[in-house]
């Protein structure tokens, strides 16, 4: 075939349809560029916001070959020289490391104690250009800024930072900055002995970096070192130490970027229920080319170029719009999202060629996908059938798939019952997959079923739209699947959010039984209440009854996050009392080991339960503890645990606390009680009092912004969904001018024929609404219990939006009605008699 | 204060209230017959801190450490320097007894000589220094002054013709060694005045036995600020010069490439009535410390002539032509 021809055949198939339709091929490119560019946006920002922990966490470690690291507490600073004589050790650098809250901003600055001499031969990457500051830096009020960390504060060389230690502050001197590019986020660099004074942590170090001699095994010396190591710190390589924090991350990625691969999926669907309607009314035209002689496989190879044309220009739109997303996202939320992961850390996003090239290929290739079946379908119809009319209805047959879609359903319940893969629920993702996959297999199957028990209404165009439907069930079935789709993605979402943000409410009410709750600072690793402000605090008229918390942290496995542990004061008997435990609390016998009880991200992680035995390293040595019980929390996604404080403080002699839970006098208010509680504190004291109701509102607060990202891409879907809608009445509409020049011929006005499509199209609706509300109610029952379980560990209780979903299914409804009256005015705008020619 | 008596070995020890101490060893080494100029040094300092911070990190003194080959087959340095906090053993300078130590680099004194071990990427060397001379107390009985200001002064005491033995690996080759060293020993608060830049020094120990050092701190300008020198004959004469005596006489230049910095690293050097040419084993014996002393000199082997002809060998130390010298 000439070149020409060639051009000549595209142009009728391909580009004709896009020219003469060009608002139905804008509706699905918008949608495939919408599931690109959420794909795209999710994709950059987190890579972006991980790749910078990564460097930032390799920057850290500079040369270094090992780093030995240990919890918030530390560990004996007698550990360096002793790992400094090891005869494989070249050089090795002591630090201490904390998040150091600003004392007047809610907001911490990460700051490192190390040796500038040492780090000479550790991290010369992070020593200042002038030797001068080196020296300066031995002054124990001395701190150096990274450039980040210099302009978020806005203080320069020589202005000073009001650290928060303890309740007090501590004023420090930025005597310069470190070299442009040496670290790119926030960061201030002490030198160690300043660091340990100021910061209270003396006698401890946080991490030991370690630069071995050349020829030495790494691998082998690590786990020699780590045998000599103290319970609770661990030798790790920096690739380890880089990867903690993308792992924090992970599966809250994952989460985003399947809701984009769903969001896409909608869009091929989109593609496909358009293209069915379409091709289907064009099935004259390609009978016709079939007998001018094209082969079937050219005319199908042809279609799906139609489809990939519109992924084309989807895709690219989508990948444009996808990056100014994040640009935007990052500026507005941060390079979290809100999800708080990477508080703090400053992202570039990067251009990304191979993500952009991955996800255009997915949108062109979903596009594709969804005009391949329509087109082989039409590709194979012999051409003389097909040159009748009415012949749309027969040309769905091949759509009757009801078995395959019950077995999808089925194949979608088993899988959700499989365990997370490599701690993800991908099993989860697949068995929602499924089972949507099943129900639009479904729906024409259902549609009969539905239709044939609708009774005819007695309005004339009412009873016309029923008559159509019942005689039509397999369009229908089409017009709803797009419905059902959209619509459950959105229900079960929507079920989901309002579920966990009713069992927090409920946690923080369990959580929180005080008045009064008094804290040294939100953020930050330094702040804490002394015994002697502790003894004032209790001592303050009104307050009846105080407990306090002293919050540390447990380092269990080296590639994890730390476990939080909690020390307050918990009797076994009535653990229940204090804690939203799963199960009636364990208590111990005296020759048993002392109970803790874990969170249940704790449990799961590192696999123990209710009645285990495990060893923690509380104190100098390790013991061994009884779970006396599983508890919920929502607040620390790295797992926590719960111990006694009188037990906590025999093990660590540590009697500092974090937080503490005030009951009032009844009759006193809070305000009064706040009040006294400042006096007898001091006013310069860094102190922040809440009332339990404060705090609920702050932490749900917290939640609705950290679901922000969540709710963007539900509203993504609500627009996908009703674009489909459009879509799929606009090209019904379409297909029935006939019938509406016949309508019109026979007497009906216009008037009545659009009330007659809007009937059809809210009927429609109304199944796919229906269909919808039962699917999206499984999808959120494995949203909740496997997706949610098995990416956050996080359990709750299914609390059903009754009124938002009625309303939702509502609008939906109404939306499809007025786009069905709105699509069948604009086919009648053209000259309806022509119309009826064309049923020759 | 001048009144102060040196004692030994007491003194060879390190001496904590002073702001900077340090022992310094250079010397000529035999390697397969062909020479090679060597130097250890250990520094000590203590910051002035305005805390008297609790922690056992607290820098009360700094250890550095320089060790340097000067090869004239290489035509420049190899060279590895430390610093380090003293404490937790790991490094510091005892008392009353000569002992310093960075980790596994040390300096101490062992019954009558002194050993140095020092372990490089590129070089290690495990020397005993064999006392063979006593001490030569410098200045004014072992106080020697560096300016025209009476307070800016240094105890010092120097030990030529030390007898060099042991080994040095380079390139994963060991060989034994031997040659003869010159140490010295120096403690004080106040160095260098105001108006010092820094200083020249040559430490020789002349054929047949005799040792003559000599020094100059330059001013602003580049000329001298003050001079000072002894020269101990064979027999045990000392001869200490007074600042009118010694002359420092710039007869070649040498700018390095690396840096930019032009040395004199050619003199003649006038004591009393005598006159000696020095002249570099080669030119290139620029230090560069920027790292733990945070500054840039020239440190190296250098021969002694008079009327052309060879009277001894030593080291030249030429500090501050890069930037001024802050101690």
């Amino acid at each position: 075939m000439a070149i020409s021809q060639r051009f000549l055949l595209f142009n009728a198939l391909v580009a004709g349809p896009l020219r003469e339709h060009p608002g139905r091929a804008a509706l699905a490119i918008v949608a495939i560029a919408l599931g690109v560019a959420l794909g795209v946006a999710v994709h950059l920002v987190n890579a972006g916001a991980a790749g910078e922990f990564e460097l930032a966490a390799r920057r850290l470690a500079g040369e270094a070959d090992l780093v030995v690291r240990g919890p918030r507490a530390g560990f004996d600073e007698s550990l360096y020289p002793r790992i400094m004589r090891l005869p494989q050790v070249e050089a090795a650098n002591p630090a201490v490391e904390a998040e150091v809250p600003l004392a007047g901003r809610d907001a911490s600055l990460k700051i490192i104690g190390f040796d500038p001499l040492r780090a000479a031969r550790v991290q010369p990457g992070l020593l200042p250009e002038r030797t001068g500051l080196m020296s300066g830096l031995f002054d124990a009020d001395a701190v150096l800024l990274s450039p980040a960390a210099a302009g978020w504060l806005g203080v320069g060389p020589g202005g000073r930072l009001d650290l928060q230690v303890g309740t007090g502050t501590v004023t420090v001197k930025v005597i310069g900055l470190l070299p442009e590019g040496a670290y790119r986020q926030r960061v201030g660099v002490m030198d160690i002995a300043a660091a340990q004074w100021r910061l209270a942590r003396l006698g401890r170090l946080n991490r030991v970096d370690l630069r071995l001699k050349p020829g030495t095994d790494v691998e082998a010396f690590r786990r020699e070192l780590q045998a000599t190591l103290p319970p609770g710190v661990y030798a790790v390589t920096p690739e380890t130490e880089a990867q903690r924090g993308a792992s924090l991350s992970r599966a809250y990625r994952l989460n985003l970027d399947m809701l984009a691969l769903i969001a896409l999926f909608t869009g091929a669907f989109l593609v496909f229920s358009s293209q069915v309607l379409a091709l289907l009314r064009r099935r004259t035209q390609f009978a016709l080319l079939r007998v001018m002689g094209v082969t079937r496989g050219r005319l199908a190879v042809l279609l799906i170029t139609e489809g990939a044309v519109i992924g084309v220009l989807g895709a690219a739109l989508g990948v444009i719009a996808g990056y100014a997303l994040a640009v935007y996202a990052v500026s507005l939320v941060g390079a979290d999202l809100g999800a708080g992961y990477f508080r703090g850390v400053e992202t570039s996003l990067r251009v990304d060629p191979q993500a952009f090239a991955v996800f255009f290929t997915l949108g062109v290739l979903f596009a594709a996908l969804g005009a391949a079946a329509p087109a082989w379908e039409a590709a194979h119809r012999a051409p003389g059938r097909a040159l009748h009319a009415r012949d749309e209805e027969e040309g769905l047959g091949r759509l009757r798939t009801a078995w395959w879609g019950v077995a999808a359903v089925a194949a979608g319940m088993a899988v959700a019952l499989l365990p997370a893969i490599n701690g993800l629920p991908i099993a989860g993702y697949l068995a929602i997959a499924l089972i949507l996959l099943g129900v639009v297999l479904l729906m024409p199957r259902l549609a009969a079923f539905f239709l044939d028990r609708v009774p005819l209404p007695a309005p004339v165009p009412a009873a016309v739209a029923v008559a159509q439907l019942k005689a039509t069930p397999r369009q229908t079935a089409i017009g709803a699947a797009a419905i059902v789709i959209s619509f459950s993605l959105m229900v079960s979402m929507l079920i989901m959010v309002s579920s966990f943000r009713a069992s927090l409410d409920t946690w923080l009410e369990r959580m929180l039984p005080a008045d009064l709750y008094l804290r040294t600072a939100r953020t930050g690793e330094t702040g804490f209440l002394t015994p002697e402000v502790q003894a004032r605090i209790a001592a303050t008229p009104g307050v009846a009854r105080v407990e306090f918390l002293r919050s540390q942290n447990l380092l269990l496995q080296p590639d994890r996050p730390p476990v939080i542990l909690l020390a307050r004061p918990i009797e076994a008997a009535a653990a229940d009392s204090r804690l939203p435990l799963d199960a009636p609390p364990l208590v111990p016998r005296p020759d048993e080991p002392p109970p803790v009880w874990i969170s249940e991200v704790a449990g799961d992680l590192y696999g123990w339960r209710r009645g285990d035995r495990v060893r923690l390293p509380i104190g100098a040595a390790p013991r061994l503890y009884t779970v006396a019980g599983v508890w919920r929390d929502y607040a620390r996604q790295s797992g926590a645990i719960v111990i006694n404080r009188e037990l906590y403080i025999k093990l660590t002699a540590d009697r500092l606390a974090n937080d503490a839970a005030l009951w009032l006098v009844p009759g006193i208010g809070t305000t009064d009680a706040a009040r006294a509680l400042r006096d007898r504190t001091g006013a310069d004291q860094n102190i922040e009092i809440a009332t339990t109701r404060e705090i609920r509102a702050a932490s749900l607060r917290i939640f609705d912004r950290t679901f922000a990202v969540t709710y963007a891409l539900e509203f993504a879907a609500v627009l996908i969904g009703l674009l489909g809608i459009g879509v799929s009445f606009s090209a019904q509409a379409l297909a029935r001018r006939r019938e509406f020049g016949v309508l019109r011929h026979i007497g009906m006005s216009r008037r009545e024929i659009g009330s007659m499509l809007g009937c059809g199209g809210a009927l429609t609706a109304g199944l796919g609404v229906i269909s919808g509300l039962v699917t999206g109610w499984g999808v959120s029952l494995i949203l909740i219990h496997v997706v949610n379980r098995q990416s956050f560990r996080w359990s709750m209780e299914l609390t059903m939006p009754w009124l938002p979903l009625a309303g939702l299914a509502a609008l939906i409804i109404a939306a499809a009605a007025a786009t069905a009256a709105w699509s069948g005015r604009a086919a009648m705008r053209d000259d309806v008699i022509r119309a009826v020619r064309e049923d020759w | 204060m001048p009144g102060y008596r040196l004692r030994f070995p007491q003194d060879e020890g390190s001496h904590p209230d002073f702001r900077v101490e340090w022992w310094y060893i250079t010397g000529w080494l035999e390697e397969a017959g062909r020479p090679l100029g060597f130097q250890v040094t250990f520094f000590r300092a203590r910051p002035e801190l305005k805390h008297d911070n609790p922690s056992t990190f607290t820098p009360r003194q700094i250890m550095i450490a320089h060790a340097a080959l000067s090869d004239p087959a290489r035509g420049r340095l190899v060279h590895a320097q430390r610093a380090a906090r003293a404490g937790f053993d790991l490094a510091g300078a005892e008392q009353e007894r000569m002992r310093v130590w960075i980790d596994d680099w040390r300096l101490q004194r062992s019954g009558v000589s002194y050993q140095a071990q020092i372990a490089a990427p590129d070089f290690s060397f495990d020397l005993a220094f064999d006392i063979t001379q006593p001490p030569i107390k410098q200045g004014q009985d072992g106080y020697s002054r560096k300016g025209p200001a009476p307070e800016s002064a240094a105890y010092y005491y120097s030990i030529p013709h030390l007898k060099v033995n042991g080994t040095l690996t380079r390139g994963g080759m060991q060989r034994g060694v031997e040659g003869t060293a010159w140490m010295d020993h120096e403690w004080t608060s106040q160095y260098l005045e105001k108006d010092a830049t820094g200083w020249d020094w040559i430490g020789i120990n002349l054929d047949g036995g005799g040792a003559l050092m000599a020094f100059r701190v330059r001013d602003k300008q580049g000329g001298p600020l003050w001079a000072g020198g002894a020269l101990r004959q064979a027999d045990g004469r000392l001869k200490v010069f007074s600042p009118e005596e010694v002359r420092f006489i710039p007869r070649r230049e040498w700018k390095s490439a690396r840096t930019g910095t032009n040395y004199p690293v050619s003199f003649l050097v006038r004591t009393g009535d005598r006159e000696f040419a020095i002249e570099p084993l080669f030119d290139d014996q620029e230090l560069d410390a920027r790292a733990s002393a945070g500054t840039i000199y020239w440190e190296g082997a250098v021969l002694a002539l008079i009327g052309g002809r060879r009277a001894g060998q030593g080291y030249l130390e030429l500090t501050g032509y890069w930037q001024r010298l802050e101690l």
